[in-house]
Parts: structure tokens; C-alpha cells; sequence
């Protein structure tokens, strides 16, 4: 395959944020914030009308930090370094980049591991249920003090690209365009299904301790590593892992049997190992239940035609052929449905044997799609402004 | 643009909702786009085609006309056109008869087998034609349900569909006083603007 035209540069080293809402904030389960923060980072320059910003929502276990370095010496970029920089699909040259980490999340924004406001310690499983609904929401405080009137996109990835979505829904006149990736309109059973199997891991730990792990000092680190192998196995394919792994043994000889080690067993644990280190137990709940409940055309009589007639934003779609976790067919329900809504919109389809992980890779077509895209909206601004 | 497209656009009304099936490179969207105010849909299966449309403003809808047009809902718009792509789809008829459920009329153009270039080179040289409009081998043309214009117009009679205009061409896609006389001889590319069974 050639190489996409949207290789770029990267940021060099970029400094998160700390944004302090100080407000009362209701979420939609009914429980109320005395406030949130929310950890964020920028990248690019937002130019004297605003007119050039780009949120970039993140998914399941996804963060503020984006793209960039946070020391010069840091050997892990940020999660889409591929993807926002100069000359990149996210040309941070013409762009302005908001990325955030959202409520209830573990990596800064006021979730599970921030203290309560009452100082009873720590909200830990007492967090109150969060929805897309929410993160949009907040994300649009974070705007208004970003000064920030409409993004020039709003652009996510699976629970990210539902954000877009909900975004587009929820606030018609700040959003210029949406781009929905690997998403899908609500989750089907068999996707609830992976989410509670990941749940069950969790919290039938004994160290989850009804999710106050941290007030005895311990980390459910065997049900969080499991959760996190059942969940990688569903974002890969079967013929990438085949083409990746396929039977190669790591370990011990195939005829003794018992000692063998085959290398995907190996990087199933190490991916499982090093995720329970680094993420929080009660926000992979709370981040997976956000997904089961996501649902914008339950209060439209179930018509999703009818739930984004709201929209006026432009659509961009894209999904990937081996993702059978948000299927292509899931993307062409949204696609369909803005068309139905005559709304504008462009579905592409990614030839990827990645599975649903195909979001976050540099594959070119992808790159191409998405830097395509948006130079024709920049262009837009830029013809609006003169 | 095209010669061809410019004249299914002079056939299409201002702010008509419009459905290009093969929409290629969106050309004839991005001109409706601009001069007649057409929101119009593309739909297209090669990914270049794809990220060129996504470059012009065009909306397009990556999907092959092989797997029917079973999503798209009943009256969704006023026109679906469909430039030259007939002959390569598997299922012809069924998708004219998708399109004219999604469409109130269709206008769909394609390649006469039966001009007189096409008959002279199956009949003296005995070998499949390879013509300016054909310009395949046999073996790998995208072109795999050749007809003729008057195969055409008697499916059309059998389903009960109505031709409501017809325009016949030469290569260069203009009219000819002798394909206009005899255009399943002398006729390279037709026109036709079709409707339902009344």
C-alpha cells in the first residue's frame, strides 16, 4: 500500500492542563457535581475568530493526552501521535486541538480516584453514573472556556465517536462536523455482553472489595488484567491475530504440552499486567456502562432518523472491514440514518485485518480519508472568513 | 466536466434530491452542488474515487451496487442517476428496480453493444468488440452485462417501466442525425430518463 500524504511531524513536548469548573454540574442520572476538573491538552493555535478548533473525544480507556511528548526524553507518544501534528491528517499548522480526559476518567478529570467535596475520602465506586450526555456536556464548559463558539470538528473513535455524535445532537451550532469512527448508533446485546464479562472480572476480584480497593491499599490487578485481555482479543481480528501471532510457541516444548507457552498467551498477559498497573478498576466500570447506556434514539421512540434531525453539522463516517466489534453494518445504521435526515454525510470504509484497534493505527487510507477531509473543511473556514 | 455529465445535469432540477450510483470521481454532484443547489449523495466502491469526492465537498457513500440498495427507504429522492455502470453490475434489472422504488425516476446511460462498430468486429473478425466505449479484453472488463438499446427498452416494457425521454449519441456524445434514425445501429451511448409503471 502507498504511503499516505499525511505523514507530518510531531509536536515535540506539550504540557497537559487542568481545567476547574467550579459550578454545580446535574448529570443525566440525576446526581449532581459540585464541580469537575478536567485534565486537557492543546495543540496548534486557535486563531482571532475561533473558527479553526478540533475536539477530540476519547474512547474506552483513552486520555487527554493526544499527541506530543511530555519530556524530551519520554519513549511513549500520546495515543494519537500518528494523527495530530504538522502535516498530519490533524494538521496542528491549520488547526487548534483539544483533547481531554473525560469525567470520571483515572488520568486527572474529577472521576472515581478525586476525593469528595465533602472529605469523606475518596468517591471510589460511590461515583455517580456517567453518560455520553455528561461528557458532551462538559466538554462544551471546557469550549466556553476555551473560548470556543463552534469546533471546526468534533472527532472520536468507538465511545469517542459516539461523543461526536451525541455532540452533534446536543449542540447543533457549535459543531461544523462530526467524525464518527468505528462507532456505533448503541451497542448491540453480544457488545453488552463483552462489557459484563469485563465488569465480572473486575468485581468478582476479592482485592475489587466492592471497588474500595484503594482504602485497603490493594488493586484488583487480576480481574482488571482480565478484563483487559477480554476486551483486547475483541478489538483484534482473528486473521491479525493469526497473521501476528499465529501458533508461534514462547515458551516450553508442544509435545510436553503442559509447559508450553504460546506468544499470544504471553502478550495477553503482558497486555492485561501492564494495563492493571496504569488504569483504575472503578472507572473501567463506569467507562463501560457509559457504553451499554448510550442510546440517543431511545427518547425518539427508538427512530434514529428522527434523534439526529437535530444535527446541521457535516458527517464524516468511517469504519473498518475486520472490526467486528463495531461492525461496518453499525457504521452504514448512522450513515443511513443522516442520509434518511438529509443531512450531509460521507461513509468510508477502511480495508483493515486490525479489527476494531484499526482506529488507532497510522494505516495511510485511513490517514488520507481523515487529512482529506479535513483540509476540504479548513478550506471551508478559510472561504467563510473572506 | 464529462460531455455526458453535463447533459444528465441540464436534465436535473434545481434543489432536486439526487442519488449518483457510481459516482466516480463526483464530478457531476460537485457541479449540481454549485450551480443548482443540489444536496446530492454519491455512491462509489473505489477508495481513490472516495478521497477525491471527500476533497470536492461531495458526499459519498462507500458501497458496492453489488450488495443492492436494500437500506436505502422508498421515494428518498426525486432522481437516481447512474452513468455508464449498468453493464458492470451483477444484477442489472434487480437494481433498476431498486433504484425506481428509492427514485421517482431514474436516468441511466450506458454503452450500445449493438452499434455498428460492435457488430462489424463480432461479425467479420469473430472476437469479442474492444471499442472506444468497450476498451477491454473480455477477460478483465468490468463490463459484464453488455445489451443493446432496444435489450434495454424491451426490459423496460416487461417490468412496465415508462421512458420518459431518450437521448442517443456518438463517442463524442453528441447527437447525430443518423443515431438519431437508427440509434440501435448508429446510436454509442443512450440517455434514458425512466419512470415507474403508471
Amino acid at each position: 500500500m502507498a504511503e499516505s500524504a499525511f505523514l507530518g511531524t510531531s509536536l515535540g513536548v506539550v504540557a497537559p492542563q487542568r481545567f476547574v469548573y467550579a459550578d454545580p454540574f446535574t448529570l443525566k442520572c440525576g446526581e449532581v457535581l459540585s464541580g469537575f476538573d478536567l485534565m486537557y491538552e492543546t495543540y496548534g493555535t486557535l486563531n482571532a475568530s475561533a473558527s479553526n478548533a478540533i475536539l477530540i473525544c476519547h474512547a474506552l480507556s483513552g486520555h487527554h493526552h493526544a499527541a506530543g511528548l511530555h519530556s524530551a526524553d519520554d519513549d511513549k507518544p500520546g495515543w494519537w501521535n500518528h494523527c495530530i501534528g504538522r502535516g498530519k491528517p490533524i494538521d496542528t499548522e491549520r488547526f487548534f486541538v483539544v483533547a481531554l480526559n473525560n469525567i470520571g476518567g483515572c488520568h486527572g478529570s474529577t472521576g472515581p480516584c478525586s476525593m469528595k467535596p465533602d472529605g469523606s475520602g475518596m468517591y471510589g465506586p460511590t461515583f455517580p453514573v456517567v453518560n455520553v450526555e455528561d461528557w458532551v456536556k462538559s466538554q462544551a464548559r471546557l469550549a466556553d472556556h476555551l473560548g470556543i463558539q463552534r469546533f471546526a470538528a468534533v472527532i472520536g473513535g468507538s465511545l469517542g465517536g459516539m461523543q461526536a455524535l451525541q455532540w452533534a445532537m446536543e449542540f447543533p451550532d457549535r459543531v461544523r462536523s462530526a467524525v464518527v469512527i468505528a462507532a456505533a448508533p448503541k451497542l448491540t446485546a453480544q457488545n453488552i455482553a463483552f462489557n459484563e464479562i469485563a465488569r465480572h472480572a473486575i468485581t468478582s476480584d476479592p482485592q475489587f472489595a466492592n471497588g474500595h480497593y484503594r482504602d485497603s491499599g490493594v488493586n484488583p490487578d487480576v480481574g482488571l488484567a482480565l478484563a483487559r485481555m477480554i476486551g483486547h482479543v475483541t478489538y483484534l481480528s482473528a486473521s491479525g491475530m493469526g497473521k501476528r501471532f499465529g501458533r508461534q510457541i514462547k515458551s516450553g516444548d508442544l509435545r510436553a504440552g503442559a509447559d508450553v507457552e504460546f506468544q499470544v498467551q504471553s502478550y495477553l498477559r503482558y497486555q492485561g499486567q501492564t494495563f492493571s498497573r496504569q488504569f483504575d478498576a472503578n472507572t473501567y466500570v463506569l467507562m463501560t456502562r457509559a457504553l451499554d447506556l448510550f442510546d440517543p434514539a431511545a427518547e425518539f421512540g427508538d427512530d434514529l432518523v428522527a434523534a439526529l434531525s437535530r444535527a446541521t453539522a457535516d458527517f464524516l463516517v468511517v469504519s473498518f472491514t475486520s472490526d467486528w466489534r463495531f461492525p461496518v453494518e453499525r457504521s452504514e445504521e448512522i450513515a443511513h440514518a443522516l442520509l434518511r435526515s438529509r443531512k450531509d454525510v460521507s461513509h468510508a470504509i477502511i480495508e483493515s485485518e486490525h479489527g476494531h484497534d484499526s482506529f488507532l493505527l497510522p494505516l495511510p487510507r485511513y490517514l488520507d480519508v481523515l487529512g482529506t477531509y479535513l483540509r476540504r473543511i479548513h478550506e471551508e473556514i478559510h472561504a467563510n472568513a473572506t | 466536466m464529462r460531455r455526458d455529465l453535463r447533459i444528465i445535469a441540464d436534465l436535473i432540477s434545481p434543489s432536486a434530491r439526487v442519488l449518483d450510483l457510481g459516482c466516480g470521481e463526483g464530478d457531476l454532484l460537485a457541479w449540481l452542488k454549485h450551480n443548482k443547489s443540489v444536496n446530492g449523495y454519491g455512491l462509489d466502491v473505489d477508495p481513490n474515487n472516495i478521497t477525491t469526492c471527500l476533497a470536492k465537498g461531495v458526499n459519498v457513500i462507500e458501497h458496492d451496487l453489488d450488495a443492492g440498495l436494500h437500506d436505502f427507504a422508498d421515494d428518498g429522492f426525486d432522481l437516481v442517476v447512474m452513468t455508464e455502470t449498468l453493464q458492470s453490475v451483477r444484477h442489472p434489472d434487480r437494481l433498476l428496480s431498486e433504484m425506481l422504488r428509492i427514485g421517482k425516476e431514474c436516468i441511466v446511460t450506458f454503452p450500445n453493444f449493438a452499434h455498428w462498430r460492435c457488430r462489424l468486429y463480432l461479425g467479420f473478425r469473430g472476437r469479442m468488440p474492444v471499442v472506444q466505449q468497450l476498451p477491454n479484453e473480455w477477460f478483465d472488463t468490468p463490463n459484464i452485462r453488455l445489451c443493446t438499446f432496444d435489450d434495454f427498452e424491451q426490459l423496460c416494457r416487461q417490468r412496465g417501466y415508462r421512458i420518459i425521454e431518450r437521448f442517443v449519441v456518438g463517442p463524442d456524445y453528441r447527437s447525430h442525425a443518423l443515431a438519431d434514425s437508427l440509434p440501435n445501429l448508429f446510436g454509442t451511448i443512450a440517455f434514458y430518463r425512466i419512470g415507474r409503471s403508471e
